[in-house]
């Protein structure tokens, strides 16, 4: 078990957010978390990445509390941009190698050939598709045990898309755990163990896909239409 | 590849390899690709891919050597059964469409030679 969350709960001032979540991530899988904006997928992940704590519950990393030491091996994509407007591609790559040491410059390079950047880019001049990619290859760079992407495929291109799911496929090695959260479930499909339903801040469904696939006689995608409607 | 959702993945993929086979583009014997490469080239969960594998071997469609991957059946009998079954799911499944809408099998017969004649 490498996360494990036991009714998890955050409030904000008139709003819960996260309302008793209690989910165990496995190593080597790769978790779908599903559900329309405002379910609380990007809350789930921040307290995972220990941005945010949670009011009540708790939730462990390997069975220790997140912390330090989780965030060495825990690679985060949030879905605001993090990078800061003076620097460049380049300057992106070498920000990220001070922060972690897990982070592969040779890698980093190849993945912004592929994504069709420039290490002489700005960050400030990229269009969103492109800051957005910029995102994907500085946290997909780094060797983490744990990758939590919110929304990879937001504002992405059809051509673009295909590229990151490949690249999060060549990260997804035997001892590489990844959660992604979306709500282009269609895209996910075909590349996830797992897919878990949040609505409204709650685990609606959670199962092995294949399984739910078969048990239901539906697809994700087509699952995902029952909860949300 | 287009995947229909409806169907489970590693069945779909399955079939596309063993048309592969039939069609001759993997040879008998053959190295198929690693379980990751697979996961790449069809862009499909790693897990997914060394299912695949698993299925097929159960299948006695492919053999694993230890240490050195994956390899095609050289069995030529086991390659004429595949292409009998697709051929015979595939004619299971134009048969009960045609009935749907009415066919005879004389009809039948006698359009499918039109549909050659006029080809």
């Amino acid at each position: 078990m490498i996360l494990q969350c036991n009714d998890l709960v955050k409030k904000y001032l008139n709003k819960t957010a996260v309302n008793g979540i209690s989910l165990d991530i496995e190593k080597g899988r790769i978790y779908a978390l599903l559900g329309p904006n405002g379910s609380g997928k990007t809350t789930l992940m921040k307290i995972a990445a220990g941005l945010v704590k949670p009011s009540s519950g708790t939730i462990t990393y390997k069975g220790n509390p997140i912390g330090v030491e989780s965030k060495k091996r825990v690679a985060y994509m949030s879905t605001e941009p993090f990078f800061y407007n003076y620097m460049t591609v380049q300057d992106a790559g070498k920000y990220y190698q001070d922060f972690f040491e897990d982070f592969d410059a040779k890698r980093y390079e190849e993945l912004i050939d592929r994504m069709e950047l420039g290490m002489k880019d700005k960050a400030k001049t990229l269009s969103s598709g492109l800051a957005a990619k910029l995102k994907i290859a500085a946290t997909l760079a780094r060797k983490a045990e744990l990758y939590m992407l919110d929304e990879p495929l937001n504002g992405i291109d059809i051509i673009a898309r295909e590229k990151i799911i490949t690249t999060i496929l060549e990260v997804a090695r035997e001892d590489a755990t990844i959660l992604i959260s979306s709500h282009l479930v269609d895209e996910l499909e075909k590349i996830i163990d797992n897919a878990v339903f949040i609505k409204n801040g709650s685990v609606a469904l959670n199962g092995d896909a294949e399984d739910l696939r078969v048990g239901r006689g539906k697809s994700i995608v087509e699952i995902y239409k029952e909860i949300y409607a | 590849m287009e995947f229909n959702n409806n169907i489970p993945i590693y069945v779909q993929v399955i079939h596309d390899i063993k048309k592969d086979m039939v069609n001759g583009v993997l040879a008998l014997g053959e190295k198929l690709p690693s379980g990751r490469e697979l996961a790449l080239k069809y862009k499909i969960n790693p897990n997914t891919a060394s299912r695949i594998y698993k299925e097929m071997e159960t299948e006695e469609i492919c053999y694993t050597k230890r240490g050195l991957g994956t390899y095609v059946t050289e069995d030529m009998s086991k390659l004429k059964s595949i292409r009998e079954e697709m051929a015979g799911s595939l004619l299971d499944n134009f048969i009960e469409g045609m009935e749907q809408l009415g066919f005879t099998k004389e009809e039948l017969i006698q359009l499918l030679e039109y549909k050659y004649e006029t080809k």
